[in-house]
Protein backbone atom coordinates (compact mmCIF):
# COMPACT_ATOMS: atom_id res chain seq x y z
CA UNK A 1 0.00 0.00 0.00
CA UNK A 2 2.73 2.31 -0.09
CA UNK A 3 2.14 5.08 -2.76
CA UNK A 4 5.36 5.48 -5.15
CA UNK A 5 7.11 9.08 -5.33
CA UNK A 6 4.91 10.31 -7.64
CA UNK A 7 1.43 9.35 -6.23
CA UNK A 8 2.82 10.48 -2.85
CA UNK A 9 3.55 14.29 -4.88
CA UNK A 10 -0.19 13.88 -6.33
CA UNK A 11 -1.81 12.94 -2.77
CA UNK A 12 0.16 15.78 -0.90
CA UNK A 13 -1.07 18.56 -4.06
CA UNK A 14 -4.43 16.86 -3.24
CA UNK A 15 -3.80 18.25 0.15
CA UNK A 16 -3.52 21.28 -0.56
CA UNK A 17 -6.22 22.05 -2.61
CA UNK A 18 -8.49 20.61 -0.56
CA UNK A 19 -7.01 23.10 2.16
CA UNK A 20 -7.55 25.55 -0.13
CA UNK A 21 -11.11 25.25 -1.67
CA UNK A 22 -12.05 24.41 2.56
CA UNK A 23 -10.65 28.02 3.71
CA UNK A 24 -11.46 29.70 1.03
CA UNK A 25 -14.65 31.49 2.31
CA UNK A 26 -12.88 32.09 5.31
CA UNK A 27 -10.20 33.63 3.42
CA UNK A 28 -12.38 35.72 1.22
CA UNK A 29 -14.00 37.29 4.60
CA UNK A 30 -11.16 38.29 5.90
CA UNK A 31 -9.91 39.99 2.41
CA UNK A 32 -13.29 41.18 2.14
CA UNK A 33 -13.25 43.11 5.50
CA UNK A 34 -9.96 44.80 4.69
CA UNK A 35 -11.00 46.27 1.38
CA UNK A 36 -12.52 49.47 0.29
CA UNK A 37 -15.51 49.80 -1.53
CA UNK A 38 -14.00 50.42 -5.03
CA UNK A 39 -12.12 47.28 -4.72
CA UNK A 40 -15.20 45.30 -3.77
CA UNK A 41 -17.53 46.59 -6.37
CA UNK A 42 -14.56 45.66 -9.12
CA UNK A 43 -15.70 43.35 -12.03
CA UNK A 44 -13.01 41.30 -11.83
CA UNK A 45 -12.38 40.65 -8.22
CA UNK A 46 -9.15 41.57 -5.96
CA UNK A 47 -7.55 38.19 -4.41
CA UNK A 48 -5.71 40.42 -2.13
CA UNK A 49 -6.52 43.81 -0.09
CA UNK A 50 -3.90 45.41 -2.22
CA UNK A 51 -5.47 48.89 -0.34
CA UNK A 52 -6.21 47.66 2.89
CA UNK A 53 -8.61 49.72 4.91
CA UNK A 54 -9.99 49.63 8.47
CA UNK A 55 -13.23 51.57 7.74
CA UNK A 56 -15.41 48.76 7.21
CA UNK A 57 -14.62 48.01 10.86
CA UNK A 58 -15.11 51.33 11.86
CA UNK A 59 -18.49 51.54 9.82
CA UNK A 60 -19.43 48.15 11.17
CA UNK A 61 -18.58 49.43 14.80
CA UNK A 62 -20.55 52.54 15.03
CA UNK A 63 -23.67 50.66 13.19
CA UNK A 64 -26.66 51.17 16.07
CA UNK A 65 -26.82 48.22 18.66
CA UNK A 66 -23.29 46.88 17.75
CA UNK A 67 -22.14 47.76 21.38
CA UNK A 68 -25.70 46.21 22.86
CA UNK A 69 -25.08 43.35 21.09
CA UNK A 70 -21.63 42.76 22.15
CA UNK A 71 -22.30 43.20 25.50
CA UNK A 72 -25.60 41.21 25.55
CA UNK A 73 -23.50 38.36 24.02
CA UNK A 74 -20.64 38.73 26.58
CA UNK A 75 -23.27 38.50 29.56
CA UNK A 76 -25.22 35.28 27.99
CA UNK A 77 -22.26 33.34 27.33
CA UNK A 78 -20.69 34.42 30.75
CA UNK A 79 -23.47 33.50 32.71
CA UNK A 80 -24.39 30.25 30.82
CA UNK A 81 -20.56 29.05 31.21
CA UNK A 82 -20.66 29.99 35.04
CA UNK A 83 -24.27 28.38 35.73
CA UNK A 84 -23.61 25.35 33.89
CA UNK A 85 -19.87 24.29 34.82
CA UNK A 86 -21.75 24.74 39.00
CA UNK A 87 -24.37 23.02 38.06
CA UNK A 88 -22.92 19.95 35.90
CA UNK A 89 -20.30 19.83 38.41
CA UNK A 90 -22.63 18.62 40.94
CA UNK A 91 -24.53 16.70 38.77
CA UNK A 92 -22.04 14.38 37.41
CA UNK A 93 -20.29 14.51 41.30
CA UNK A 94 -23.67 12.24 41.67
CA UNK A 95 -23.47 10.60 38.76
CA UNK A 96 -19.77 9.08 39.10
CA UNK A 97 -19.36 8.60 42.85
CA UNK A 98 -22.43 7.60 44.18
CA UNK A 99 -24.45 4.65 44.08
CA UNK A 100 -28.31 5.38 44.23
CA UNK A 101 -31.56 4.33 43.03
CA UNK A 102 -32.04 5.97 39.52
CA UNK A 103 -29.01 6.27 38.68
CA UNK A 104 -29.16 3.88 35.62
CA UNK A 105 -32.12 5.31 34.13
CA UNK A 106 -30.69 9.46 34.60
CA UNK A 107 -27.84 8.44 32.65
CA UNK A 108 -30.27 7.23 29.66
CA UNK A 109 -32.27 10.39 30.02
CA UNK A 110 -29.11 12.35 29.53
CA UNK A 111 -28.01 10.79 26.53
CA UNK A 112 -31.75 10.46 24.81
CA UNK A 113 -32.39 14.48 25.90
CA UNK A 114 -29.23 15.11 23.24
CA UNK A 115 -31.13 13.18 20.97
CA UNK A 116 -34.31 15.86 20.78
CA UNK A 117 -34.54 18.54 17.86
CA UNK A 118 -33.99 21.68 19.78
CA UNK A 119 -35.41 23.47 16.73
CA UNK A 120 -38.93 21.36 17.28
CA UNK A 121 -38.77 22.95 20.84
CA UNK A 122 -38.87 26.40 19.82
CA UNK A 123 -42.49 27.02 19.65
CA UNK A 124 -43.70 25.30 23.38
CA UNK A 125 -40.41 27.03 24.86
CA UNK A 126 -41.49 30.48 23.59
CA UNK A 127 -45.20 30.18 25.04
CA UNK A 128 -43.94 28.70 28.19
CA UNK A 129 -41.40 31.59 28.54
CA UNK A 130 -43.85 34.00 27.66
CA UNK A 131 -46.04 33.00 30.52
CA UNK A 132 -42.88 33.21 32.34
CA UNK A 133 -42.32 37.14 31.58
CA UNK A 134 -39.07 35.83 29.92
CA UNK A 135 -39.53 37.85 26.29
CA UNK A 136 -37.25 39.91 25.72
CA UNK A 137 -34.64 39.42 29.24
CA UNK A 138 -31.49 37.98 29.06
CA UNK A 139 -32.55 36.01 31.64
CA UNK A 140 -34.85 33.42 29.26
CA UNK A 141 -32.33 32.75 26.76
CA UNK A 142 -29.82 32.31 29.35
CA UNK A 143 -32.05 29.28 30.94
CA UNK A 144 -32.92 27.97 27.75
CA UNK A 145 -29.07 27.81 26.16
CA UNK A 146 -28.31 26.19 30.23
CA UNK A 147 -30.48 23.49 29.26
CA UNK A 148 -29.56 23.06 25.97
CA UNK A 149 -25.53 22.66 26.68
CA UNK A 150 -25.73 20.56 30.49
CA UNK A 151 -26.54 17.18 29.28
CA UNK A 152 -23.25 16.83 27.30
CA UNK A 153 -21.44 18.84 29.82
CA UNK A 154 -22.47 16.12 32.69
CA UNK A 155 -21.90 13.67 30.62
CA UNK A 156 -18.49 14.92 29.70
CA UNK A 157 -17.44 15.74 33.39
CA UNK A 158 -18.83 12.25 34.31
CA UNK A 159 -16.24 10.62 32.17
CA UNK A 160 -13.15 12.65 33.35
CA UNK A 161 -14.31 11.71 37.36
CA UNK A 162 -15.08 8.36 36.07
CA UNK A 163 -11.48 7.80 35.51
CA UNK A 164 -10.12 9.04 38.69
CA UNK A 165 -9.32 6.47 40.78
CA UNK A 166 -11.20 5.93 44.14
CA UNK A 167 -8.06 4.83 45.95
CA UNK A 168 -7.04 8.65 45.52
CA UNK A 169 -9.83 10.06 47.36
CA UNK A 170 -9.70 7.52 49.93
CA UNK A 171 -6.43 7.72 50.80
CA UNK A 172 -6.49 11.75 51.31
CA UNK A 173 -9.50 10.84 53.54
CA UNK A 174 -7.78 8.84 55.27
CA UNK A 175 -5.19 11.61 56.02
CA UNK A 176 -8.16 13.75 57.31
CA UNK A 177 -9.88 15.41 55.07
CA UNK A 178 -13.20 15.79 54.92
CA UNK A 179 -15.63 14.13 51.75
CA UNK A 180 -15.66 17.75 50.88
CA UNK A 181 -12.17 18.73 51.47
CA UNK A 182 -11.41 15.60 49.55
CA UNK A 183 -13.84 17.06 46.29
CA UNK A 184 -11.69 19.97 46.06
CA UNK A 185 -8.47 18.84 46.63
CA UNK A 186 -7.98 15.46 44.55
CA UNK A 187 -11.16 16.04 42.26
CA UNK A 188 -10.77 19.17 41.24
CA UNK A 189 -7.87 19.73 39.86
CA UNK A 190 -8.13 15.94 37.93
CA UNK A 191 -11.31 17.18 36.16
CA UNK A 192 -9.44 20.58 35.57
CA UNK A 193 -8.84 19.88 32.03
CA UNK A 194 -12.84 18.52 31.25
CA UNK A 195 -13.87 21.92 33.04
CA UNK A 196 -11.56 23.83 30.05
CA UNK A 197 -13.14 22.07 27.37
CA UNK A 198 -16.62 21.93 28.70
CA UNK A 199 -16.57 25.75 29.30
CA UNK A 200 -15.55 26.43 26.27
CA UNK A 201 -18.19 24.32 24.76
CA UNK A 202 -20.67 26.08 26.79
CA UNK A 203 -19.29 29.65 25.43
CA UNK A 204 -19.60 28.55 21.36
CA UNK A 205 -23.06 27.47 22.07
CA UNK A 206 -24.17 30.52 23.84
CA UNK A 207 -22.10 32.58 21.55
CA UNK A 208 -23.51 31.25 18.33
CA UNK A 209 -26.98 30.40 19.03
CA UNK A 210 -29.48 32.20 16.57
CA UNK A 211 -32.85 30.73 16.79
CA UNK A 212 -33.94 30.90 20.12
CA UNK A 213 -32.88 34.67 20.28
CA UNK A 214 -34.52 35.49 16.87
CA UNK A 215 -37.81 34.38 18.58
CA UNK A 216 -36.82 35.65 22.44
CA UNK A 217 -35.15 38.94 21.83
CA UNK A 218 -37.34 41.12 19.17
CA UNK A 219 -36.41 44.49 21.22
CA UNK A 220 -33.22 45.95 19.05
CA UNK A 221 -30.94 46.62 22.44
CA UNK A 222 -31.98 42.71 23.64
CA UNK A 223 -30.17 41.65 20.63
CA UNK A 224 -26.99 39.36 20.57
CA UNK A 225 -24.39 39.55 18.24
CA UNK A 226 -25.36 36.69 15.77
CA UNK A 227 -28.75 38.37 15.01
CA UNK A 228 -27.27 42.11 14.75
CA UNK A 229 -25.16 40.36 11.97
CA UNK A 230 -28.53 38.36 10.52
CA UNK A 231 -30.09 41.31 10.32
CA UNK A 232 -27.68 43.33 8.15
CA UNK A 233 -28.88 43.46 5.28
CA UNK A 234 -31.48 46.45 4.94
CA UNK A 235 -33.58 47.49 2.25
CA UNK A 236 -31.23 49.72 0.75
CA UNK A 237 -28.76 45.87 -0.07
CA UNK A 238 -25.90 44.92 1.66
CA UNK A 239 -23.04 46.82 2.88
CA UNK A 240 -21.09 43.84 1.83
CA UNK A 241 -17.52 45.15 3.49
CA UNK A 242 -19.02 46.29 6.51
CA UNK A 243 -21.13 42.91 7.21
CA UNK A 244 -17.74 41.12 5.98
CA UNK A 245 -16.06 42.98 9.34
CA UNK A 246 -19.07 42.45 11.57
CA UNK A 247 -18.85 38.40 10.73
CA UNK A 248 -15.57 38.57 11.44
CA UNK A 249 -15.30 40.15 14.97
CA UNK A 250 -18.49 37.69 15.83
CA UNK A 251 -15.95 34.93 14.38
CA UNK A 252 -13.05 35.89 16.34
CA UNK A 253 -13.90 34.83 19.96
CA UNK A 254 -14.82 31.60 18.65
CA UNK A 255 -12.15 30.86 16.56
CA UNK A 256 -9.46 31.72 19.35
CA UNK A 257 -11.30 29.76 22.23
CA UNK A 258 -11.82 26.73 19.65
CA UNK A 259 -8.66 26.65 18.42
CA UNK A 260 -7.29 26.01 22.08
CA UNK A 261 -9.15 23.35 22.87
CA UNK A 262 -10.78 21.37 19.87
CA UNK A 263 -7.70 18.69 19.91
CA UNK A 264 -8.95 17.39 23.32
CA UNK A 265 -12.70 17.53 22.29
CA UNK A 266 -12.09 15.14 19.07
CA UNK A 267 -9.71 12.90 20.65
CA UNK A 268 -12.48 11.97 23.62
CA UNK A 269 -14.98 11.11 21.21
CA UNK A 270 -13.15 8.66 19.25
CA UNK A 271 -11.27 7.71 22.27
CA UNK A 272 -14.18 6.18 23.70
CA UNK A 273 -15.89 4.95 20.66
CA UNK A 274 -13.44 2.49 19.24
CA UNK A 275 -12.52 0.90 23.03
CA UNK A 276 -16.29 0.78 23.62
CA UNK B 1 -19.56 5.26 48.99
CA UNK B 2 -23.27 5.14 51.13
CA UNK B 3 -25.84 6.85 49.03
CA UNK B 4 -28.55 8.71 51.38
CA UNK B 5 -30.23 11.77 50.03
CA UNK B 6 -26.59 13.57 49.21
CA UNK B 7 -26.77 12.35 45.45
CA UNK B 8 -30.23 13.78 44.44
CA UNK B 9 -29.74 16.97 46.10
CA UNK B 10 -26.80 17.29 44.07
CA UNK B 11 -28.34 16.12 40.43
CA UNK B 12 -31.61 18.54 41.94
CA UNK B 13 -30.49 22.07 40.34
CA UNK B 14 -29.14 20.80 37.67
CA UNK B 15 -32.49 18.76 36.75
CA UNK B 16 -35.04 21.58 37.62
CA UNK B 17 -33.64 23.36 34.91
CA UNK B 18 -33.57 20.45 32.14
CA UNK B 19 -37.43 19.76 33.64
CA UNK B 20 -38.26 23.55 33.17
CA UNK B 21 -36.93 24.20 29.64
CA UNK B 22 -36.50 20.71 28.22
CA UNK B 23 -39.20 18.23 29.79
CA UNK B 24 -42.12 20.40 30.12
CA UNK B 25 -41.82 22.44 26.94
CA UNK B 26 -41.67 18.55 25.49
CA UNK B 27 -45.14 17.56 27.35
CA UNK B 28 -46.11 21.06 26.63
CA UNK B 29 -45.79 20.56 22.65
CA UNK B 30 -48.23 17.20 22.78
CA UNK B 31 -50.64 19.34 24.24
CA UNK B 32 -50.51 22.25 22.30
CA UNK B 33 -50.82 20.01 19.16
CA UNK B 34 -54.17 18.73 20.06
CA UNK B 35 -55.27 22.36 20.96
CA UNK B 36 -56.31 25.89 18.86
CA UNK B 37 -53.75 28.15 20.15
CA UNK B 38 -53.90 31.59 18.49
CA UNK B 39 -53.36 35.15 19.30
CA UNK B 40 -56.48 34.82 22.02
CA UNK B 41 -55.45 32.42 23.43
CA UNK B 42 -52.09 33.36 23.69
CA UNK B 43 -53.06 36.15 25.57
CA UNK B 44 -55.33 34.30 27.66
CA UNK B 45 -53.07 31.44 28.23
CA UNK B 46 -55.20 28.69 27.93
CA UNK B 47 -55.49 26.58 24.59
CA UNK B 48 -58.82 25.73 23.09
CA UNK B 49 -58.89 21.53 22.94
CA UNK B 50 -59.57 20.45 18.94
CA UNK B 51 -58.49 16.84 19.14
CA UNK B 52 -56.72 15.61 16.21
CA UNK B 53 -57.82 18.64 13.92
CA UNK B 54 -54.52 20.06 13.62
CA UNK B 55 -53.23 17.02 12.80
CA UNK B 56 -56.39 16.02 10.39
CA UNK B 57 -55.58 19.51 8.74
CA UNK B 58 -51.26 19.10 8.09
CA UNK B 59 -52.00 15.31 6.57
CA UNK B 60 -54.78 16.50 4.31
CA UNK B 61 -52.25 19.75 3.53
CA UNK B 62 -50.19 19.39 0.10
CA UNK B 63 -47.74 21.36 1.08
CA UNK B 64 -46.78 19.48 4.06
CA UNK B 65 -46.33 16.54 2.42
CA UNK B 66 -44.21 18.50 -0.04
CA UNK B 67 -42.33 19.87 2.80
CA UNK B 68 -41.25 16.71 4.40
CA UNK B 69 -40.02 15.29 1.03
CA UNK B 70 -37.63 18.67 0.55
CA UNK B 71 -36.66 17.89 4.28
CA UNK B 72 -36.11 14.01 3.79
CA UNK B 73 -33.83 14.99 0.42
CA UNK B 74 -31.75 17.51 1.64
CA UNK B 75 -31.19 15.30 4.88
CA UNK B 76 -30.21 12.48 2.67
CA UNK B 77 -28.22 14.59 0.27
CA UNK B 78 -26.06 16.45 2.95
CA UNK B 79 -25.33 13.47 5.47
CA UNK B 80 -24.21 11.55 2.07
CA UNK B 81 -21.98 14.28 0.99
CA UNK B 82 -20.78 15.70 4.63
CA UNK B 83 -19.85 11.77 5.86
CA UNK B 84 -18.29 10.76 2.19
CA UNK B 85 -16.78 13.58 1.27
CA UNK B 86 -15.34 14.17 5.09
CA UNK B 87 -14.36 10.37 5.51
CA UNK B 88 -12.32 10.61 2.28
CA UNK B 89 -10.56 13.71 3.73
CA UNK B 90 -9.70 11.72 6.67
CA UNK B 91 -8.29 8.78 4.43
CA UNK B 92 -6.28 11.85 2.98
CA UNK B 93 -5.09 12.85 6.02
CA UNK B 94 -3.65 9.68 6.98
CA UNK B 95 -1.38 9.55 3.86
CA UNK B 96 -0.22 13.32 3.76
CA UNK B 97 3.26 15.04 4.63
CA UNK B 98 2.94 16.24 8.41
CA UNK B 99 3.22 19.58 7.45
CA UNK B 100 0.79 19.65 4.69
CA UNK B 101 -1.25 17.28 7.04
CA UNK B 102 -0.85 20.12 9.90
CA UNK B 103 -1.83 23.14 7.40
CA UNK B 104 -5.05 21.09 6.68
CA UNK B 105 -6.01 19.84 10.09
CA UNK B 106 -5.67 23.74 10.85
CA UNK B 107 -8.07 25.06 7.87
CA UNK B 108 -10.77 22.53 9.00
CA UNK B 109 -10.34 24.01 12.56
CA UNK B 110 -11.17 27.54 11.16
CA UNK B 111 -14.16 26.29 9.19
CA UNK B 112 -15.35 24.46 12.31
CA UNK B 113 -14.87 27.01 14.38
CA UNK B 114 -17.15 29.60 12.41
CA UNK B 115 -19.93 30.13 13.75
CA UNK B 116 -23.13 29.27 11.51
CA UNK B 117 -24.42 32.65 11.08
CA UNK B 118 -21.23 34.19 10.02
CA UNK B 119 -21.20 31.02 7.78
CA UNK B 120 -24.18 31.76 5.91
CA UNK B 121 -23.48 35.23 5.71
CA UNK B 122 -19.65 34.45 3.96
CA UNK B 123 -21.40 32.05 1.37
CA UNK B 124 -24.27 35.31 0.81
CA UNK B 125 -21.57 37.16 -0.09
CA UNK B 126 -19.85 34.62 -2.60
CA UNK B 127 -22.75 33.84 -4.62
CA UNK B 128 -23.86 37.64 -4.66
CA UNK B 129 -25.82 38.29 -7.91
CA UNK B 130 -23.78 41.45 -8.69
CA UNK B 131 -20.12 40.80 -6.45
CA UNK B 132 -20.25 37.41 -6.13
CA UNK B 133 -16.97 35.59 -6.60
CA UNK B 134 -18.59 32.64 -7.84
CA UNK B 135 -20.24 33.80 -10.36
CA UNK B 136 -16.92 35.57 -12.11
CA UNK B 137 -15.29 32.58 -11.18
CA UNK B 138 -17.72 30.19 -13.16
CA UNK B 139 -17.94 32.84 -16.02
CA UNK B 140 -13.88 32.97 -16.45
CA UNK B 141 -13.69 28.73 -16.50
CA UNK B 142 -16.30 29.40 -19.25
CA UNK B 143 -19.05 27.05 -17.54
CA UNK B 144 -21.57 29.69 -18.91
CA UNK B 145 -22.44 32.94 -18.49
CA UNK B 146 -23.14 33.78 -14.89
CA UNK B 147 -23.18 37.89 -15.01
CA UNK B 148 -25.46 38.61 -13.01
CA UNK B 149 -27.10 35.03 -12.22
CA UNK B 150 -28.84 34.77 -9.34
CA UNK B 151 -29.19 31.30 -7.69
CA UNK B 152 -32.08 31.55 -5.72
CA UNK B 153 -34.58 32.21 -8.70
CA UNK B 154 -34.01 28.14 -9.65
CA UNK B 155 -34.82 26.16 -6.29
CA UNK B 156 -32.57 23.54 -7.77
CA UNK B 157 -29.31 25.51 -7.53
CA UNK B 158 -30.78 27.44 -4.60
CA UNK B 159 -30.79 24.48 -2.65
CA UNK B 160 -27.03 23.61 -4.05
CA UNK B 161 -25.92 26.62 -2.59
CA UNK B 162 -27.50 25.81 0.84
CA UNK B 163 -26.43 22.13 0.37
CA UNK B 164 -22.89 23.28 -0.03
CA UNK B 165 -22.97 25.80 2.89
CA UNK B 166 -24.06 23.20 5.63
CA UNK B 167 -21.71 19.92 3.95
CA UNK B 168 -18.67 22.53 4.33
CA UNK B 169 -19.35 23.81 7.75
CA UNK B 170 -20.06 19.84 8.56
CA UNK B 171 -16.73 18.24 7.05
CA UNK B 172 -14.17 19.46 9.26
CA UNK B 173 -15.84 17.78 12.52
CA UNK B 174 -16.74 14.39 10.27
CA UNK B 175 -12.90 14.62 9.27
CA UNK B 176 -11.29 15.06 11.97
CA UNK B 177 -13.22 12.79 14.15
CA UNK B 178 -12.66 10.18 11.53
CA UNK B 179 -8.84 10.83 11.30
CA UNK B 180 -8.51 10.32 15.12
CA UNK B 181 -10.58 7.24 14.87
CA UNK B 182 -8.14 5.93 12.48
CA UNK B 183 -4.98 6.42 13.89
CA UNK B 184 -6.17 3.87 16.47
CA UNK B 185 -6.40 1.37 14.02
CA UNK B 186 -3.60 -0.93 15.21
CA UNK B 187 -0.84 -1.25 12.26
CA UNK B 188 -0.61 -5.39 12.36
CA UNK B 189 -4.16 -5.27 11.52
CA UNK B 190 -3.86 -3.76 8.61
CA UNK B 191 -0.73 -4.97 7.60
CA UNK B 192 -2.14 -8.33 8.38
CA UNK B 193 -4.70 -8.14 5.42
CA UNK B 194 -2.00 -6.55 3.25
CA UNK B 195 -0.23 -10.08 3.43
CA UNK B 196 -3.38 -11.88 2.89
CA UNK B 197 -3.66 -9.95 -0.58
CA UNK B 198 -6.14 -7.35 0.28
CA UNK B 199 -5.81 -4.39 -1.50
CA UNK B 200 -6.52 -0.68 -0.54
CA UNK B 201 -10.52 -0.47 -1.30
CA UNK B 202 -10.91 -3.90 0.39
CA UNK B 203 -8.65 -3.10 3.92
CA UNK B 204 -10.71 -0.08 3.92
CA UNK B 205 -13.88 -2.45 3.67
CA UNK B 206 -13.46 -5.18 5.65
CA UNK B 207 -10.88 -4.10 8.46
CA UNK B 208 -10.75 -0.27 8.53
CA UNK B 209 -14.67 -0.01 8.33
CA UNK B 210 -15.94 -2.64 10.77
CA UNK B 211 -13.57 -1.31 13.42
CA UNK B 212 -14.52 2.16 13.15
CA UNK B 213 -18.69 1.52 13.21
CA UNK B 214 -18.82 2.65 16.56
CA UNK B 215 -17.49 6.37 15.21
CA UNK B 216 -19.76 6.38 11.62
CA UNK B 217 -23.22 5.35 14.10
CA UNK B 218 -22.47 8.33 16.06
CA UNK B 219 -21.30 10.72 13.36
CA UNK B 220 -24.25 9.63 11.07
CA UNK B 221 -26.84 9.92 13.61
CA UNK B 222 -25.33 13.36 14.62
CA UNK B 223 -25.50 14.19 11.28
CA UNK B 224 -28.80 13.58 10.60
CA UNK B 225 -30.38 15.49 13.88
CA UNK B 226 -28.23 18.49 12.69
CA UNK B 227 -29.50 18.33 9.22
CA UNK B 228 -33.21 17.36 9.33
CA UNK B 229 -33.65 20.26 11.75
CA UNK B 230 -31.58 22.88 9.69
CA UNK B 231 -33.16 26.33 9.85
CA UNK B 232 -30.73 29.06 10.36
CA UNK B 233 -28.64 28.56 7.25
CA UNK B 234 -32.04 28.79 5.00
CA UNK B 235 -33.44 31.54 6.97
CA UNK B 236 -30.52 33.45 6.97
CA UNK B 237 -29.45 32.97 3.22
CA UNK B 238 -32.75 33.76 1.91
CA UNK B 239 -33.19 37.07 4.34
CA UNK B 240 -35.30 35.67 6.50
CA UNK B 241 -38.19 35.44 4.90
CA UNK B 242 -37.48 31.43 2.58
CA UNK B 243 -40.20 31.50 -0.26
CA UNK B 244 -42.37 28.00 -0.32
CA UNK B 245 -39.46 26.02 -2.67
CA UNK B 246 -36.92 26.80 0.38
CA UNK B 247 -39.81 25.66 3.26
CA UNK B 248 -38.48 23.02 5.56
CA UNK B 249 -40.11 21.45 8.27
CA UNK B 250 -38.72 23.42 10.64
CA UNK B 251 -38.93 26.42 9.04
CA UNK B 252 -42.86 25.17 8.07
CA UNK B 253 -43.46 24.60 11.46
CA UNK B 254 -41.71 28.04 12.70
CA UNK B 255 -43.89 29.97 9.78
CA UNK B 256 -47.39 28.67 10.98
CA UNK B 257 -46.57 29.12 14.78
CA UNK B 258 -45.04 32.73 14.22
CA UNK B 259 -45.97 33.94 11.22
CA UNK B 260 -49.30 32.87 11.13
CA UNK B 261 -49.96 32.97 15.23
CA UNK B 262 -51.27 28.69 15.13
CA UNK B 263 -49.29 27.45 17.97
CA UNK B 264 -51.29 24.37 17.91
CA UNK B 265 -50.95 23.58 14.30
CA UNK B 266 -46.91 24.29 14.84
CA UNK B 267 -46.92 22.24 17.43
CA UNK B 268 -48.29 19.56 15.18
CA UNK B 269 -45.34 20.06 13.06
CA UNK B 270 -42.87 20.42 14.76
CA UNK B 271 -44.37 16.86 16.58
CA UNK B 272 -44.37 15.19 13.07
CA UNK B 273 -40.96 16.47 13.05
CA UNK B 274 -39.27 14.71 16.33
CA UNK B 275 -41.33 11.35 15.59
CA UNK B 276 -39.92 11.22 11.91
CA UNK B 277 -36.47 11.96 12.66
CA UNK B 278 -36.79 9.46 15.56
CA UNK B 279 -38.29 6.51 13.18
CA UNK B 280 -35.45 7.60 10.22
CA UNK B 281 -32.51 7.13 13.31
CA UNK B 282 -33.83 4.40 14.91
CA UNK B 283 -34.04 2.42 11.34
CA UNK B 284 -30.58 3.66 10.29
CA UNK B 285 -28.79 2.72 13.29
CA UNK B 286 -30.56 -0.73 13.41
CA UNK B 287 -29.33 -1.40 9.65
CA UNK B 288 -25.67 -0.19 10.65
CA UNK B 289 -25.47 -2.69 13.62
CA UNK B 290 -27.11 -5.15 11.77
CA UNK B 291 -24.34 -4.40 9.16
CA UNK B 292 -21.82 -4.98 11.85
CA UNK B 293 -22.94 -8.05 13.36
CA UNK B 294 -22.98 -9.82 9.67
CA UNK B 295 -19.77 -9.07 8.42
Amino acid sequence: MRPGRLGRFGLNALGVAVFLVMIFPVYWMVSTAFKPGRDLFANTPEWFPYHPTLSNFADAIHRANFWDAVMNSVIIATVVVALSLILALLAALALAKFDFYGRGGIIVLIIAVQMIPLTALIIPLSVVLAKAHQVDKLSGVIVTYLAFVLPFIIWTLRGFMLGIPRDLEEASMVDGTTRFGAFVRILLPLVGPGLVATSIFAFIQAWNEYIMAYVLLRDPDKQTLTLWLASFSTTRGTAWGPLMAGATLTALPVVIFFVAVQRRIAFNLTAGAVRG
Amino acid sequence: MGSGVAPYVLLLPAAAVIAAVLAYPLYFMVRLSFEHYGLFQLIRHKGEWIGTRNYAQIFHDGTFWHVVARTLAFTAAAVTLTMVLGTLIALLLARLHPWIRLMLTAGLIFVWATPVVVAAAIWKWMVDFEFGVMNWLLTWLHLGNFDHHDWFVNPWSGWGVITALVVWGAIPFVAITVYAGLTQVPRDLVEAASIDGARGWQVFKDVTVPLLMPVFVILISLSIIWDFQVFTQVWVMLDQNPGPNYTVMSIYAYQNAFGQSEYGLGSAIALVMVATLLVVSIFLIRQMVKARDEA
